[in-house]
């Protein structure tokens, strides 16, 4: 099957991500860890461009940079180096921002994402560095703004701007493409993306017989889907009615969900490159080698490692790599000896559906415990143990307590109870397995107080059966196992 | 030579506003200089490589450690345009 | 206590040895409440307690209690720095320049900030939004520029030494206008982190004084490494060290490019006739050729614009300085900077985002940095066959203020010597070598990067062989 793209939608991205798990910015020393803190904490001369300061550059910048390029599968620059782009705005306190122009750090890489018909390849044009801009706060809306508030926290941080090629046909792939770039980029531990403001998206959107239009301020992975098919609607409906797209500049109103076309520009900008004087040009391609030396598996060779590795299926190998984390969280269950089937079921189904259920994305795994946060608010937040993992699938493998426990036992966990082991949970819950003789006690007595019910099902009538089990399982308070409490009445029954 | 509609643009691009005079009078004075820059179409300099610094060194880095910043209100010191820690400023557009 | 004025660096520290820091300080002082020249921008009122500080600790440190003028484009934390520019209006930096950390850890006291052409663009302090600077020889006159306030109070006794910056020419010009001493070191010898950034590319900090001995004295103390800057060069230089009078066998080079049209033939018999002074002590000179000098100021002139548009780019007074109204910030900004930057900054802020823009960026800025290679070919030819050049700083001696002002060009030739060297980046000091009509003249002594050894060891024999330094300027009534 061959997706045949019938409005020939293409779609570019421009994705910004923030290394912000450096320790410091670009080129100064001031701390990355601004995301919780009063407006302008985080300053210095260098990144308030107050004058006379100067950058230097962190080294880890690049390193972080090459990084990338490799995983992208990218050419590395032999020679690179830094310009200004020169533009006026509030949150650029020098009046230019430092990036780089004709020779970017990463050029002509790929990445292959799962297309609407199999593998597709989305082509990388180019990866380089840049410095990030301060914020900005509407008072008011942005239409109605009566002035602005400039925080220079985040200015300085640095930034690699990667550009596609616009190889994306569907917003599914867009999706795709992003969620699969994320998942490299926390493999390379250069980004967390639960960060706020970690990761801003535009995008370049054209549909047969227009032109091609500028998406700005998608400011997440997840909305990116929505900006796309508003913006693809748009722009085949303005065709339809017999309308011209003209190149422009839209916002996307991630509220609303909507693309809302800027006030035109009364001039085209200059941006007046040229090479930044107060820095010099880097040759770091001999440092190749040395990263590639200390690099990570990356998702895709994990997955593959999984499956053969573990023996589990390609379904539980991709979501269990979905994340770092929570591929590492699952290796460290399976090397205490669990058994890597289990341990996929348990991790990848159960652990990971009552992640989503609420709301929580991952955020951390220290090799003990698995630390995740609540999408919606960030103050929520909820922990696993890799010991405790490890102990409850060893009670349900040894029949110790049912799957139906073991699921309550994870609800517990996440529901407030996470100092809690898994045993402790068990015992004051009651979930522990009913010993057999307790089970055949209450077999035995609810066949004798349910006449009605043995003589229907005696006489065919198989749903009675059912009724029955119900009877042991609330004798038992729910801790025998439903499965062989059937066994046993249809033993006792019919002999 | 560059013409007063060149000025505005100009103008505009370096954010500085210029009246009609004004516009008039910089043409002239920057025509006037720009007639002077011209005089280097003389050298040939196709097989010239162009030097942005004299003493071209690469790699200059500093490590990836945290020195400390600037404590808020002496960011906000130079300006008497701020609000709860933030610099404000008239609405963008 | 004798009179503090036109001391040496030695001579003060044997007044503070003597007496004391405070009170070498407060006579400075009480020269600068008398002075005339405007100079100064601001005068610290913290320099007497700094004074007593060092009186306390005990004078150790190379410049302990020794004062210093500072141009006002060069960093002191709670100093006004404003680049004598109304868009500057009461910006305080709350961090020192290198340079200014080095002068502390050495005990130096800071006078104040000194006045000079707005931004550094210029070369008389006309520009400046205070006024002009002026020229303790002839007060109708300039003291040249742009570091003309530091070149005054050294000239004028207000100080014993300064401070300035040289992106084309602007300590050079201003020590041959003044009758001093002033050296442009080698780009990448002293950290520009703190200084205020005209042409990042070709502007070095200077000093200047009333002898080469304390120009020595203040480069071991501001020279060196410094990470913060990352054209900062690690490399060694002992500048007092090199001050030996001896130049027997020093090859001098004479480029007869800066011997050009429109020079005044007073300078340049005062040049020639110091040249022939050192062949009488001993030193060898020939005549070489630089064919692409006469292109440099073009060259320098566009590259300079270039970076500066890019670098006034952050004046725009939203976190500090000079601020207009308007309806919404772009409009703001365009007022705040219309109104701020004075008329020559503006024009050179117009002209080099002109030659980075679409469309013209080769044609001028690519074309100016391909034209600063074949100039500094002609510096690296000339020194390879001399140790030194020596050419006229100026060629002229000090004009009339307002003389200039008017035709930017006309101006911009003021600069035709001085800025070849900032395109090729090497060292180089002006030392006076005579006077015309009372004005002081200054011989220009370019060397080889990172020799400013050669180049100090030049100048100081000339110098300890002559005394044109030795002439003071009458007293300004």
């Amino acid at each position: 099957m061959v997706y045949e793209n019938p409005d020939g939608v293409k779609i570019g991205l421009e994705i910004h991500v923030q290394l912000n798990k450096l320790n410091t910015k670009m080129f100064c020393g001031c701390s990355s860890k601004y995301h919780d803190s009063a407006p302008n904490t985080h300053t210095c001369p260098i990144c308030l461009g107050l004058p006379g300061a100067l950058p230097v550059l962190n080294k880890k910048t690049v390193e972080a940079a090459i990084k990338v390029g490799l995983a992208l599968e990218g050419e590395i620059a032999e020679e690179t180096q830094f310009h200004r782009k020169n533009y006026f705005y509030p949150d650029l306190p020098k009046g230019f921002q430092v990036t780089q122009y004709d020779y970017p750090i990463v050029s002509k890489g790929k990445v292959v994402i799962e297309g609407e018909d199999g593998e597709h390849t989305v082509g990388i044009w180019r990866a380089h560095m840049e410095e990030d801009p301060g914020k900005l706060v509407h008072i008011g809306s942005i239409e109605k703004s009566k002035g602005v508030l400039i925080d220079y926290n985040r200015s300085g941080m640095p930034l690699i701007e990667t550009v596609t090629a616009p190889d994306m046909r569907t917003p599914k792939e867009g999706r795709r493409f992003l969620d699969k770039f994320r998942n490299i980029l926390e493999y390379l531990d250069v980004f967390d993306g639960n960060l706020e403001g970690a990761m801003r998206v535009d995008a370049n959107v054209s549909v047969y017989g227009g032109t091609r239009v500028e998406v700005k301020n998608i400011s997440s992975h997840k909305g990116v889907e929505k900006a796309l098919l508003y913006e693809i609607m748009r722009q085949k409906n303005v065709i339809r009615r017999g309308g011209k797209i003209t190149q422009e500049t839209r916002h996307f109103d991630e509220a609303r969900g909507v693309t809302i076309g800027m006030r035109t520009k009364e001039e085209a900008e200059d941006y007046r490159y040229f090479r930044e004087p107060d820095l010099m040009p880097m040759k770091v391609s001999d440092w190749i080698p040395r990263i590639k030396e200390t690099f990570p598996e990356l998702p895709d060779a994990k997955r593959s490692r999984f499956i053969e590795q573990y023996g589990i299926t390609d379904m539980h190998a991709k979501s269990l790599t979905s994340k770092i984390m929570l591929a590492d969280f699952y290796e460290g269950v399976c090397k205490e000896g669990t058994d890597p089937k289990q341990a996929a079921t348990w991790t990848a189904d159960v652990l990971l559906g009552e992640f989503n259920y609420r709301d929580l994305v991952i955020s951390s795994y220290d090799g003990s415990t698995i630390g995740c946060i609540n999408d919606k608010d960030h103050s929520i937040t909820n922990s696993v143990r890799v010991a405790d993992m490890v102990k409850l699938i060893s009670l349900f493998a040894d029949g110790k307590i049912s799957d139906r426990a073991a699921v309550e036992v994870v609800r517990s966990i996440l529901d407030g109870e996470e100092e809690k082991t898994p045993l402790q949970i068990i015992e004051e819950k009651g979930l522990f397995k009913a010993e057999d003789d307790l089970v055949t006690k209450a077999v035995s007595e609810a066949i004798a107080e349910n006449e009605a019910a043995v003589q229907d099902y005696l006489g065919g009538a198989e749903k009675s059966l059912n009724f029955l089990v119900g009877q042991v399982m609330k004798k038992t308070k729910g801790t025998a196992d439903a499965k062989t409490a059937r066994e046993m009445l249809v033993k006792e029954l019919k002999g | 030579m560059i013409t007063k509609e060149d000025v505005e643009h100009i103008g505009w691009l370096a954010r500085i506003e210029i009246s009609e005079q004004e516009t008039v009078e910089y043409m002239e004075k920057l025509n006037s200089v720009l007639d002077y820059f011209g005089q280097l179409d003389e050298l040939p300099t196709e097989d010239v490589a162009p030097t942005y610094h004299v003493a071209e060194i690469f790699n200059v880095f500093r490590e990836d450690v945290v020195e400390e910043s600037l404590p808020q209100e002496d960011v906000l010191a130079n300006t008497e345009h701020k609000q709860d820690g933030a610099f404000k400023s008239p609405k963008i557009v | 206590m004798s009179e503090a004025k036109w001391m040496s660096v030695a001579q003060v520290r044997e007044q503070i040895r003597n007496n004391s820091a405070e009170e070498v300080t407060a006579r400075y002082l009480e020269t600068i409440g008398k002075s005339k020249l405007n100079g100064y921008v601001t005068v610290s009122e913290k320099a007497v307690e700094q004074a007593k500080e060092i009186d306390s600790k005990g004078h150790d440190g190379p410049l302990a209690g020794v004062p210093i003028a500072i141009k006002d484009n060069i960093s002191v934390t709670g100093l006004p720095n404003t680049c004598s520019s109304k868009i500057l209006e009461g910006y305080v930096p709350p961090f020192n320049a290198h340079v200014i950390e080095k002068l502390q850890a050495a005990g130096a006291v800071i006078l104040g900030k000194t006045n000079m052409d707005e931004f550094a663009m210029g070369s008389s302090t006309e520009t400046s939004c205070y006024g002009p600077s002026l020229n303790p020889w002839d007060p109708e006159r300039v003291p040249g520029g742009s570091s003309g306030g530091s070149a005054a109070v050294v000239a004028g006794g207000e100080a014993p030494f300064a401070l300035g910056s040289d992106t084309g020419g602007s300590v050079r010009c201003p020590a041959a206008f003044c009758g001093i001493v002033g050296l442009k070191p080698t780009y990448g010898s002293v950290s520009r982190y703190g200084v205020v950034a005209y042409a990042n590319s070709l502007e070095q900090v200077g000093p200047l004084a009333n002898n080469v001995s304390d120009i020595a004295v203040l480069m071991d103390v501001i020279g060196g490494y410094d990470r913060r800057d990352s054209t900062s060069i690690d490399r060694k230089i002992a500048y007092q060290e090199a001050l030996k009078d001896d130049i027997k066998g020093l090859k001098i080079g004479v480029p007869k490019e800066f011997f050009g049209e429109g020079i005044d033939p007073a300078v340049e018999k005062a040049v020639w006739d110091s040249i022939h002074r050192c062949e009488d002590l001993g030193a060898s000179w020939e005549e070489v050729s630089m064919p692409n000098i006469p292109y440099a100021l073009a060259s320098y002139y566009i590259i300079a614009m270039s970076e500066a548009s890019s670098n006034l780019a952050r004046f725009d007074g939203t976190r500090y300085g000079y601020r207009d109204k308007g309806e919404n910030w772009h409009s703001m900004i365009s007022k705040t900077r219309a109104e701020g930057f004075g008329v020559e900054a503006k024009r050179r802020i117009f002209l080099g985002t002109y030659a980075l823009s679409a469309g013209y960026h080769d044609k001028y800025y690519l074309k100016a940095l391909k034209v600063r290679t074949l100039v500094k070919q002609d510096f690296d030819r000339a020194l390879s066959k001399a140790d030194v050049l020596m050419a006229p700083t100026m060629p002229n001696p000090a004009f009339k203020i307002g003389e200039k002002i008017e035709d930017p060009l006309t101006l911009y030739l003021s600069d035709v010597n001085t800025c070849p060297i900032n395109l090729a980046g090497v060292p180089s000091l002006s030392v006076p070598c005579g006077f015309t009509d009372g004005l002081p003249i200054g011989l220009q002594v370019i060397g080889k990067p990172f020799d400013e050894a050669t180049v100090l060891r030049a100048a100081y024999a000339f110098e300890q062989n002559t005394d044109h330094h030795t002439r003071r300027p009458p007293e300004v009534a």
